[in-house]
């Protein structure tokens, strides 16, 4: 059903924003921008408990018939949330991943979906190839070195590893997986892939199981989303098939990793590196990590640029504008 | 080559170093000893040197040429040679070679992998979680994004080519500077080095040393990169005014660097170690196990070529 983004008031009057609901950000510039456009009911502002936010939403003369949930909060979209808010017809989420949201249920009550769509893929593909460059010519390793005042002490820093016909494996040729893969092959390296199905529109070698693509990969970089099937998709027979001179960089979720696995095989030289921007219990990193030389660990930045925020914050108004005049989602997520 | 002597001025390759005592008479320098010590060996032995192979940084002055009488090629461990006095070398006839094309590709990557790092402060957000930061202190600090930036690269020879067909895959658009305008299509040209830099998000230094690009990277330079710009340096350390930039860093006025090369290696100054908004390597553009061999390869087939007369395979002179 079609409805204006704005209802019109009588003259002179400003006009009526629609009700949004923002769950959950301490981050004040998203809740400003979304004021400019929308009357923001703003669930970290209001510092009630989230039911008892809901409840006084849902009251409302006037209630949301939108949400913008908030990528890392404790919001669960499941039937006991669009219980509480009857109203709800969109739900815009701020980042990739939806496995917050129950999309089966949203689908049977109608409530619409959205994901941030592919604003964050450049910046999380220029992470990763920064950590594969960093770890295969150990610029981060030869940093502390340069610091600590070793070079004039102990000579020339040891030697990395060229980049150029490096074979490196995409677990996941989605939008992030392309980008990286586009990146590296300026690098000369040769691309092969693994994804549920093979992709038409490539050219690089695909693999229909990821033990295979370790096998014959010098580097493997996990760029998939997070579900049953990619749980611990590396695991230790992975580890072990892709061999001590291979190298893992994880820009998806750390479950996609068995990490005490990995840790085990990084501590005895069964893989040669590992570029981690994601870890199983964030922000707890192992310590045997925190003491190796040929990691490198970030701590789940690979998304965080001015950039991104901006881009982000455009797509979800987009997004919201969409649904006001009655549009198809900019960027919808299916069940 | 057997008999042929050649003093290897200091310790760069065990490859290159065993293929040298394999196949020549090797004599190693006493690199660190004291001048007079170092005056010595060179006089005792002088009369056996036909051949020096030394690095990049260390070079062979006209002090070196001069005392090695019946020296007859320098072959360079280095593509840059600004540490050779060619001068001299033309003077006696003694031929130089250098290593070209071979470091190419890991010197580009380099250079892409600093502006990156810098850029996102990988190294900067690894000593984070290494200091148990993340759990104690929460997120980091956002960064800016490295596809899109403008490029402007100083020298577009073998390796600011491959720089520039690097960044272009991350959408970067490129501009160059150097003597001579070329036929780029995709490239912006652009006359003078400063607006190079007023028009650049990341500006790289990818020519060679010589008088007319000596502290090319100067305070006026610097000032128009300005504080949201990076530099990043894969040529000399001679080719920026160093106690500039560092003053620009530490001051705000320049955004960020990342630096692979200094005036005066292994020292770098103390208040480059002491900022955050940048990235030191220790001279490894070239580092790499792959490339090194080939360059020894090359050193090793410059010196066959001198000796069996044919024609070197990569002269400088």
């Amino acid at each position: 059903m079609a409805s204006s983004a704005a209802a019109s008031p009588a003259s002179g009057e400003p006009p009526i924003l629609p009700a949004l609901l923002l769950l959950r950000t301490s981050d004040a510039s998203l809740a400003a921008a979304l004021r400019q456009r929308f009357r923001v009911l703003d669930s970290f502002a209001s510092g009630q408990p989230i039911p008892a936010f809901l409840a006084a939403a849902a009251a409302a003369t006037d209630p949301p018939r939108a949400a913008v949930v908030v990528a890392g909060g404790v919001v669960r979209v499941d039937a006991a949330f669009l219980d509480a808010v009857p109203s709800l017809r969109c739900v815009v989420n701020t980042g990739t991943g939806v496995d917050h949201v129950d999309l089966h249920e949203c689908a049977r009550r109608g409530v619409a979906v959205a994901n941030s769509g592919t604003v964050y893929s450049v910046d999380v593909a220029d992470h990763a190839v920064g950590m594969l460059i960093d770890l295969l010519r150990r610029v981060s390793a030869a940093e502390r070195f340069v610091r600590r005042g070793l070079w004039p002490v102990q000579g020339d820093y040891p030697l990395g590893s060229k980049l150029g016909g490096k074979r490196v494996g995409i677990i996941g040729l989605g939008s992030i997986g392309s980008l990286i893969a586009k990146r590296l092959q300026a690098f000369g390296c040769v691309i092969y892939y693994n994804s549920r199905r093979p992709k038409d529109s490539v050219s690089y070698k695909y693999f229909p199981n990821v033990l295979d693509l370790a096998s014959e990969s010098d580097v493997l970089i996990v760029a998939c989303a997070l579900n049953k099937e990619t749980r611990h998709i590396i695991n230790k027979d992975v580890l072990e098939s892709l061999g001590k001179d291979g190298i893992i960089i994880n820009i998806g979720r750390g479950a996609n990793i068995d990490e005490p696995e990995l840790i085990k095989a990084l501590k005895e030289g069964r893989i040669a590196g590992a570029g981690l921007d994601v870890f199983e219990n964030e922000p707890k990193v192992p310590a045997e990590l925190q003491s190796m030389n040929n990691v490198v660990l970030t701590p789940h930045i690979a998304v965080f640029t001015w950039e991104s925020k901006s881009d982000m914050c455009d797509n979800t108004i987009a997004n919201l504008q969409a649904f006001f005049s009655g549009k198809p989602l900019l960027t919808p997520v299916l069940p | 080559m057997e008999s042929l002597g050649v003093l290897l001025l200091h310790p760069m390759d065990a490859y290159l170093e065993q293929e040298l005592a394999r196949r020549c008479r090797l004599l190693r320098f006493c690199w660190d000893a004291p001048p007079d010590r170092r005056d010595a060996f060179l006089r005792a032995h002088a009369g056996s040197v036909r051949a020096v192979v030394t690095g990049g940084v260390a070079g062979a002055g006209a002090a070196l040429i001069d005392a090695l009488p019946r020296l007859e090629i320098v072959a360079c461990f280095s593509v840059g040679f600004d540490r050779v006095d060619l001068a001299r070398c033309r003077e006696r006839g003694v031929r130089v070679t250098n290593t070209p094309g071979v470091l190419t590709d890991d010197v580009a990557d380099l250079a892409v992998g600093l502006a990156i790092a810098v850029l996102r402060r990988i190294p900067q957000a690894d000593g984070y979680v290494r200091a148990g930061q993340w759990k104690a202190k929460g997120d980091f600090t956002l960064t800016t994004r490295f596809s899109g930036k403008r490029v402007g690269i100083i020298g577009l020879g073998r390796i600011g080519l491959a720089i520039a067909r690097r960044v272009e895959a991350f959408g970067c658009p490129v501009s160059y500077y150097q003597r001579t305008k070329r036929d780029y299509p995709n490239y912006t040209f652009f006359p003078t080095v400063v607006e190079l830099a007023a028009t650049s998000d990341v500006l790289v230094v990818a020519c060679s040393l010589n008088e007319q690009s000596r502290r090319i990277v100067s305070r006026e330079v610097i000032d128009a990169l300005g504080p949201g710009g990076v530099l990043v340096n894969i040529g000399r350390g001679g080719h920026v005014d160093e106690p500039e930039l560092v003053a620009a860093l530490a001051e705000g006025r320049l955004g960020g660097a990342g630096l692979d090369v200094f005036e005066d290696e292994p020292e770098v100054p103390e208040a480059l170690v002491a900022l955050d908004n940048v990235v030191l390597a220790p001279h490894m553009g070239s580092g790499t196990r792959e490339t090194r061999r080939a360059m020894a390869d090359v050193v090793l087939g410059n010196l066959e070529a001198h000796v069996s007369g044919k024609p070197l395979l990569t002269p400088v002179v």
